[in-house]
């Protein structure tokens, strides 16, 4: 049974143990949408929704697999329901934002392979959350995700209108500005009593 | 390893270059960063998980290659998704069963292996377009350039952070290690560092002279 008071676990998975900057996770969208501010933000937003639906779904999934002695069906199982949530959060973003929808573009159905969204449900499975620590969880991966996503949007905003020498731009840049991002993160390690 | 007599099909050995070098997943495409940086923390594992990865990513194309006209448009991703699923949970038992020790250092990265962007990424890109075996090749290719990219980043990181490549000490007892290199910030900057040591290499004829080395 998982231990740890809900504050812990949320200040452990937004800062100590953020999501992105020291547990890898998540990375694409992390380097792909953070150009802008304005699009990073909605994209944190929605991807913290999935995982909240996800860590429902995963919580009753995984009591209903354990019932039926299920379990190899674990992964298979999270993960069509982490697809369906993403076309469920694409279906009413198109309806009600078309211009967020179409700046997300092709990330938004990325949504599903973001590695952030299916470990919030393996890891609070192989952890054994309980109900409330797995909501707290996921919040505050997405809320982790969305800080990471934002930082590192406004850094490379100011960045664009520095003098980069041009062998330095593009990717290579963001890498190096999210090694200085992890490296400042790594200050955190210890606060809320962490693991 | 790429089959010329087959060439009947199509396949050309740039089928299967095309992954090692030209498109390299890692160096190139900068796709699936996930476990690229989480697991390469020492060689071994790198190699580790470029094999884990190629098995499925092999092993997925050829199926999705030969179920490519019976899947309907609209379904497609999640009928890639839980092909891919299935062989992830086959590897995941698999290293399980076969090495323990080697199952705890990749934790539950193998079965994120399932969301790693290259595997449905070719599955969308390639093997819903070509045939059984010209898939294999370049998903193949494919794999093998993960796991040099891979083996290249996690070999850096070992040999800077620990002085050790797959384990034997390399520079005595006096190397003082560069621990943050095996920390999650040292993952990002030897992979920008490898990004400019091939933008260099690539830009060497454009830009000439009087350049900043970033590094």
């Amino acid at each position: 049974m998982g231990h740890e008071s809900l504050s812990q676990i949320f200040i452990g998975t937004l800062l100590t143990n953020n999501f992105v900057l020291a547990m890898f996770l998540g990375l694409c969208p992390f380097l792909g949408v953070s150009g802008r501010l304005n699009t990073a933000f909605p994209m944190g937003v929605a991807t913290t929704f999935v995982m909240l639906v996800a860590s429902l779904c995963a919580y009753g999934l995984n009591l209903l697999l354990g019932y039926f002695q299920l379990e190899f069906l674990r992964l298979i199982s999270y993960i069509v329901v982490i697809a369906s949530s993403v076309q469920l959060v694409e279906m009413v973003m198109k309806k009600y934002s078309p211009a967020l929808f179409r700046a997300l573009g092709i990330f938004l159905p990325l949504i599903t392979t973001n590695c952030a969204v299916l470990a919030v449900a393996l890891f609070q499975t192989s952890r054994e959350y309980n109900f409330s620590q797995s909501l707290v969880f996921a919040l505050g991966g997405g809320a982790g995700f969305t800080l990471a996503l934002v930082l590192m949007a406004s850094l490379r905003e100011r960045m664009q209108l520095s003098n980069v020498p041009t062998l330095v731009q593009g990717t290579a840049l963001s890498l190096i500005l999210a090694g200085l991002l992890s490296l400042s993160f790594m200050g955190f390690a210890g606060l809320g009593g962490g693991e | 390893m790429s089959q010329p007599n087959q060439a009947d099909e199509g396949i050309t050995f740039d089928t299967f270059m095309e992954g090692v070098w030209r498109q390299n997943p890692v160096f190139v495409m900068v796709l699936g960063m996930c476990p690229v940086m989480a697991v390469t923390v020492s060689a071994i594992n790198g190699i580790a998980m470029g094999i884990a990865t190629t098995f499925v990513l092999v092993c997925s194309s050829f199926l999705i290659s030969l179920i490519r006209h019976l899947v309907p448009k609209e379904v497609r991703i999640a009928t890639y998704i839980v092909i891919i699923a299935t062989f992830v949970t086959l590897v995941d038992y698999l290293i399980q069963a076969g090495s323990l020790a080697l199952y705890e250092a990749l934790g539950a990265f193998i079965q994120l292996i399932v969301v790693n962007c290259i595997i449905l990424g070719r599955a969308e890109a390639h093997a819903s377009k070509n045939p059984p075996l010209k898939t294999v090749v370049n998903a193949l290719g494919m794999g093998i350039g993960f796991t040099i990219g891979l083996f290249a980043l996690g070999g850096t990181r070992e040999i800077l952070g620990a002085g050790k490549l797959f384990g034997i000490s390399l520079f005595g007892e006096h190397f003082q290690p560069w621990v943050v290199m095996v920390l999650p910030p040292g993952g990002f900057f030897v992979l920008g560092g490898w990004l400019l040591l091939f933008a260099l290499f690539r830009n060497k004829p454009a830009t000439e002279g009087g350049h900043t080395h970033g590094a």
